[in-house]
């Protein structure tokens, strides 16, 4: 049964060698694409992410309430005057005053970061390593020292963060803290997850 | 009664026709001829061999009552420690197995730096360890999500969110990772899979390619050097004994010995002071509240510290991952054709020492706050650990090595006739340094850290006179 050598064609060999991998290799790239985009969000945890109403009515000038979106806090913080005032003060300190890095709706890129200059609405979440910053208002405690005028504290790392989630110059976290896509339904009803423009388009 | 005298032969005899069996046994075994010189760094191997069955087994115990869901997780947790029948111990079992896991591989791993055992013909053995090492540790990162407390939570989130800095695919590669906004449910869900199957496979293969690889080219020794050069007539090393029943048997009292160990933090300090097991992992998790301060399980917190002391996020990150990858390239950056430390230079002796300070300081630092002292020595440590593989190819090449042996040294000769230190020699060293190691001690016995740990110390005794138990073993 054995065959000649001279018999075989090699260079047809060589070919069907060369084709049939080619096509095994692609055709185990496509099956790896259902694995892969299994890791994806489900529909579920997607609906799960829907936007979300905020009532701010109760909301006491200097009081900050965390509400849940996407599994994250959600700060909604009323500004005082006097905690106005510190925003321009500490903008010669601050890594992104402007916020031209940072992440947030468009009608909230100023010096607020925030649509109504009063109400700053943010995540809550660093934009280091994800952990929640610190709510610390006060000015000049013993443990933030005396140049501090009120503004957000990470107590993993240690990054700073102004009353507008501004980070600071020298510390871990890279950007400001993230502001989520909001706007105002009434003047004291927020929703979260949605911008005005995807309302006027749709 | 039918008497069978040979059927034990029969029956491997019937076997030895379908399946190699005795050519295992012999290679593997009974005919696998290791140096006779072996010390106790060589038990840390099977060692890790028996960790590795330990945390199986007890997974597997845990697995029938733990429930993946970020509702139930917590409450399986606590109820295969208070209600299930011995789930206490088990469950103790797998979490300080889980330390006890890389203490051995820390410990092994540095046997293979002291002894040059990564070394030529040994690249691929290192290569397969290291690979085991990362597997290791990614199983281990996992299997801390699943009890699903407060560290588990925020750990997790820390460790995944690094991902992120990674340029224009950042967002998005995180959020395929978690398989959602946040760390939830699936993503426990996915861990889980993860730690209980996936993970474990790929080790236990790694294992087998480890020891087969191994057995290809045969075990160094703290002589490092090529026992196969020397043989006798039949072909059997000069100065190689049998695996079995030699290693076996003393393998198996080194067993005794660290599972007695194991069976002493099992019982009285299974969460190791907050070391095996964080204290803020005793409070579910909380996705709105932070702990404190996030530090993780102490066997990562040498790269924790390297992340922390680089200040951009992006820059943190690929330094982490760098610590662990420029590990795999030992075997080519050390250029010295000497293997063991014992006949090695003084230059790579400091190297090592100035390695394995910043190697355990950074793992301090890693537990310890972010204050600014420690960011300063953080990043002293993280320049001496790249330092000293990034300028090993210099310092290894200029190296002034001791002759090596021909034949392994037996009896091995003690540390300090090896470094050339009569005892003559080694009391007017100690002579001229004690005056200033008492001034080193008398300063270090004035810090505050000091009385603390004193008085620790000084608490703990007391503690052990008062308990019943404990006197006993004074």
């Amino acid at each position: 049964m054995s065959q000649d050598d001279s018999q075989i064609d090699h260079e047809k060999r060589k070919f069907l060698t060369q084709t049939a991998t080619v096509v095994g290799a692609v055709g185990a790239t496509m099956a790896a694409v259902p694995f892969l985009s299994y890791f994806k969000p489900s529909e579920v945890t997607l609906e799960a992410g829907a936007p979300i109403e905020v009532d701010i009515t109760k909301l006491e000038p200097g009081q900050l309430i965390r509400v849940e979106w996407r599994g994250k806090p959600i700060w909604a913080l009323k500004r005082t005057e006097e905690m106005l005032e510190t925003l321009p003060k500490l903008e010669p300190l601050l890594r992104d005053p402007l916020s031209e890095e940072s992440i947030q709706p468009a009608a909230a890129q100023n010096r607020y970061r925030s649509i109504k200059p009063e109400i700053f609405v943010a995540v809550g979440v660093c934009t280091h390593l994800s952990c929640s910053p610190t709510y610390r208002p006060e000015v000049a405690p013993p443990d933030l020292g005396k140049d501090w005028l009120g503004g957000f504290f990470c107590p993993c790392h240690g990054s700073r963060f102004d009353l507008a989630g501004r980070v600071y110059k020298k510390v871990p976290a890279p950007t400001n803290l993230e502001v989520p896509p909001y706007r105002y339904l009434t003047d004291t009803r927020i929703i979260v997850g949605e911008e005005e423009q995807q309302e006027e388009s749709a | 009664m039918n008497e069978c005298k040979d059927c034990g032969s029969r029956l491997l005899a019937w076997i030895d026709e379908r399946f190699p069996l005795l050519k295992v046994w012999n290679e593997h075994f009974a005919k696998y001829y290791a140096p006779k010189n072996f010390n106790f760094w060589y038990f840390f191997g099977s060692l890790a061999l028996l960790v590795l069955v330990n945390q199986i087994l007890t997974g597997i115990w845990l697995t029938m009552n733990y429930k993946p869901s970020a509702d139930r997780a917590f409450d399986t947790v606590e109820i295969i420690m208070r209600d299930v029948d011995w789930g206490w111990l088990i469950r103790y079992m797998h979490a300080v197995g889980a330390s006890m896991f890389f203490i051995v591989v820390y410990m092994h791993m540095f046997r293979g730096m002291l002894y040059g055992s990564y070394k030529k013909p040994r690249e691929l053995v290192w290569l397969l360890g290291m690979s085991m090492y990362v597997a290791l540790m990614a199983e281990a990162f996992m299997g801390y999500l699943l009890p699903w407390g407060q560290m588990s939570y925020w750990g997790a989130n820390v460790i995944i969110s690094l991902f992120g800095a990674i340029p224009v695919i950042g967002d998005d590669l995180v959020t395929w990772i978690r398989g959602d906004f946040v760390i939830s449910d699936v993503t426990l869900n996915r861990f889980f899979s993860f730690h209980v199957i996936a993970v474990p496979l790929v080790l236990v293969f790694l294992v087998f390619l480890h020891i087969v690889a191994l057995h290809k080219v045969g075990s160094n020794n703290p002589d490092g050097i090529d026992i196969k050069a020397k043989k006798d007539k039949n072909g059997v090393p000069l100065d190689g004994i049998p695996f079995h029943p030699y290693y076996t048997v003393k393998d198996l009292f080194a067993a005794t010995v660290f599972l007695t160990i194991c069976a002493w933090i099992v019982f009285y300090a299974p969460d190791f002071g907050g070391f095996f097991l964080e204290h803020p992992n005793f409070i579910p998790a909380d996705p709105l509240k932070t702990p404190e301060h996030i530090a993780p399980v102490w066997y990562f917190t040498p790269f924790y510290s390297i992340l922390r002391a680089i200040p951009s996020k992006f820059g943190g990150m690929l330094a982490m991952f760098a610590a662990i990858i420029i590990l795999f390239f030992l075997p080519w950056l050390d250029r010295c054709s000497v293997r063991s430390i014992r006949y090695r230079g003084i230059t790579y002796k400091i190297a090592l020492a100035l390695f394995l300070i910043s190697f355990l300081s950074l793992g301090y630092l890693g537990t310890i706050p972010p204050t600014p002292t420690a960011a300063f020595f953080g990043i002293v440590f993280t320049i001496v650990y790249f330092a000293f593989f990034l300028f090993m190819p210099i310092y290894t090449r200029m190296e002034i090595t001791k002759p090596v042996p021909e034949r392994v040294v037996w009896p091995p000769k003690p540390f300090l006739e090896r470094e050339g230190w009569t005892p003559a020699l080694a009391r007017m060293i100690w002579k001229i340094m004690r005056p200033f190691f008492e001034k080193l001690a008398a300063i270090l016995q004035s810090l505050p850290p000091y009385k603390k740990a004193a008085e620790a110390w000084s608490n703990t005794q007391t503690m052990i006179k008062n308990n019943k138990i404990l006197r006993k073993f004074l």
